[in-house]
């Protein structure tokens, strides 16, 4: 151990001796340049992040803007209620919940098939064109990818004009509740497959490359290769995304359905996100929809909990 | 080591390219499509039906038309501003809060550290966000985009990280030689750490440029709109009618068409034009995230 770090331990060790209110007096002292830098980061932390929290109150209130937080009456649990009661309530609980497992479904293995596909590429050049091409619409705004698909889907688009080469009538696709969450899905894939092989190329990166000599030795082809040596390989890193995956079940973000979804398609489109935007940003009733995202929230920290004590017990990996 | 390839094997192999020449495509042809569709003449455009596979005709007047739209240069130039504002804040918050909190000795680094990841996985929310933005008289103001994301948690984490791994020696030689924090941080850790820097002023610069969700609830003046809610106006809620009138009258419905893409392209390409250079660096980035876990 160098000599200053000899130093500190041994004022720590001087610190152990004294009240807490002097260790603490002693360390801003000693360490005043990194708490004042830290200063600018508590003061961010504590408005912009705990100050919502406080904000949260107003789910049991009766919030008027001009009363404030503190100002507003209390009303207890009368907007979970009203929300519970809510006709809507199962289906905003369905759909988030079916657009979360339409991922897990299918948005999920995506990336994993595509780097096992590209680890199987001989030509390292031709690999890294596809990843090049792969990764580019990750960078490309929603906005425009929205754009682009309420361009390709419309009634004269892209697609519809396909399907009449095949003589097929044309699709009201984003009319339609139907074909919602297919369009999400498949334009979430397009968008998110390359960037999100890189973390498993990554992780196939780090296999030892032994392990593949001494299964070709026992005879092994490439198929067997990719069971046996790079699936278990990767198989902590799948773990864990999918923990992570299953942890955030209730919760899907509102920023791509809203530039998505219309009243035609509120039927499959409207999840609690969206739900929240409507009623609080567009109608102002803000204590209820100050509810309705904490209901959310409580319920995505109850899951996220459960995910990582479940990935400490089956494996080694934790998130903290 | 060499082996003989199955016939099983070769098959796949082929398979593979063909599959990758596809996913290629597939990724590809809808940029393809807009730059032709743009490049096109609109009347012929407009009756255009099918797979566009070069452009119909040439016409630039959709570029024109763009070029010429009071918004879309109030959104580029306001969107410019918030990229460099807003990274310039969000580089020297995050590096503040990462330096402290990687130096070893400091009593409260742990407290604070908890703190900070509690908020990863529970924060107050969209409307008690909104609420506070509105009491701190930041609505429809420039701030309102630019502080409420001043710190992203993960990317202190990751240059957190990266300060952790910088030799603790060397910091110890200038302090012996009196340096004190800012100088260590500014003369030590910042030159070594320039690849972790790059992956953040990119990671929160095209974070900026594409976003436009906090302008959509914060903002109600037009002139503060940055160009991905100008964008949504003219993609999406299709408003191209509000453009059209620099355009000749004769073919306005049909100019619309040609509008949307030279809009998609005249705003995405910069993205499109750095990416390519940039790549190894967001993927850099990407793989320090991954090592934490």
């Amino acid at each position: 151990m160098s000599s200053l770090n000899k130093n500190r331990a041994s004022l720590l060790a001087r610190d152990r001796k004294d009240s807490k209110l002097t260790v603490l007096g002693r360390d801003l002292i000693r360490n005043r340049y990194i708490y004042l830098m830290l200063l600018p980061v508590i003061v961010y932390y504590a408005i912009f992040h705990y100050g919502p929290m406080y904000g949260l109150l107003i789910a049991f209130k009766n919030y008027g803007l001009a009363d404030g937080v503190w100002g507003s009456p209390w009303v207890g649990f009368a907007h979970f209620q009203s929300f519970f009661e809510n006709h809507f309530f199962w289906r905003l609980i369905r759909n988030t919940l079916l657009i979360n497992l339409y991922e897990l479904l299918f948005a999920f293995p995506a990336p994993i098939i595509l780097a096992l596909l590209l680890n199987e590429l001989r030509l390292k050049f031709f690999k890294r064109v596809v990843q090049t091409i792969s990764y580019l619409p990750h960078f490309i705004s929603i906005v425009v990818v929205v754009g682009m698909l309420v361009d390709f889907v419309a009634r004269d688009g892209l697609i519809n004009n396909i399907l009449a080469m095949f003589g097929m009538e044309p699709i009201a696709f984003l009319q339609e509740p139907g074909w919602f969450r297919s369009l999400y899905i498949s334009s979430g894939v397009w968008q998110g497959v390359g960037w999100g092989s890189i973390i498993y190329l990554a992780a196939m990166s780090t296999i030892d490359p032994s392990l593949y000599d001494a299964a070709r030795i026992d005879g092994a082809g490439r198929w067997r290769q990719t069971l046996s040596v790079t699936l278990p390989g990767i198989m902590p890193t799948i773990v864990i995304l999918l923990i992570l995956n299953i942890g955030s079940m209730m919760s899907v973000g509102s920023e791509k359905i809203i530039l998505m979804y219309n009243p035609l398609t509120y039927e499959t489109a409207d999840v609690i996100s969206t739900y929240v935007y409507r009623k609080g940003i567009l109608g102002a009733d803000f204590g209820y929809s100050a509810a309705v995202g904490l209901f959310n929230s409580i319920v995505s920290f109850i899951l996220i909990m459960l995910a990582n004590t479940i990935s400490k017990a089956v494996s080694d990996h934790k998130l903290w | 080591m060499t082996y003989k390839r199955s016939v099983g094997e070769s098959i796949f192999s082929w398979f593979n390219v063909g599959f990758m020449l596809l996913l290629c495509t597939v990724t590809l042809y809808p940029f393809i499509y807009i730059l032709f569709a743009s490049l096109s003449d609109p009347t012929e455009m407009a009756r255009f039906r099918g797979l566009l596979l070069f452009p119909k005709g040439f016409s630039l007047e959709a570029y024109k038309a763009v070029l010429e739209n009071p918004m879309i240069l109030v959104g580029y130039r306001n969107t410019l501003y918030y990229v460099v504002i807003g990274t310039a804040i969000n580089l020297v918050m995050t590096t503040l809060g990462a330096y402290a909190l990687s130096r070893q000795g400091v009593l409260l680094k742990n407290p604070i550290m908890f703190l900070i990841v509690i908020t990863m996985v529970f924060n107050g929310g969209l409307i008690p966000s909104f609420l506070l933005v509105n009491s701190l008289g930041l609505l429809n103001s420039a701030w309102a985009l630019l502080l409420p994301g001043a710190i992203n948690s993960f990317n202190l984490i990751i240059m957190r990280t990266a300060f952790q791994g910088i030799p603790v020696s060397l910091e110890e030689s200038a302090r012996i030689d009196g340096a004190n924090d800012w100088v260590i941080l500014t003369r030590i850790i910042l030159p070594l750490s320039l690849p972790v820097i790059a992956v953040m002023i990119l990671w929160y610069t095209v974070g900026h440029w594409n976003s436009y969700f906090s302008a959509l609830i914060y903002l109600r003046d037009r002139e503060l709109f940055p160009l991905q809610l100008i964008l949504r106006e003219i993609l999406i809620s299709n408003s191209t009618d509000n453009m059209m009138t620099g355009a000749a009258t004769s073919d306005r419905a049909d100019i619309g068409v040609t509008i949307k893409y030279a809009t998609i392209i005249v705003s995405t390409l910069p993205i499109l034009l750095i990416y390519p250079f940039l790549q190894k660096y967001f993927v850099h980035g990407v793989l320090i995230g991954a090592l934490k876990e």
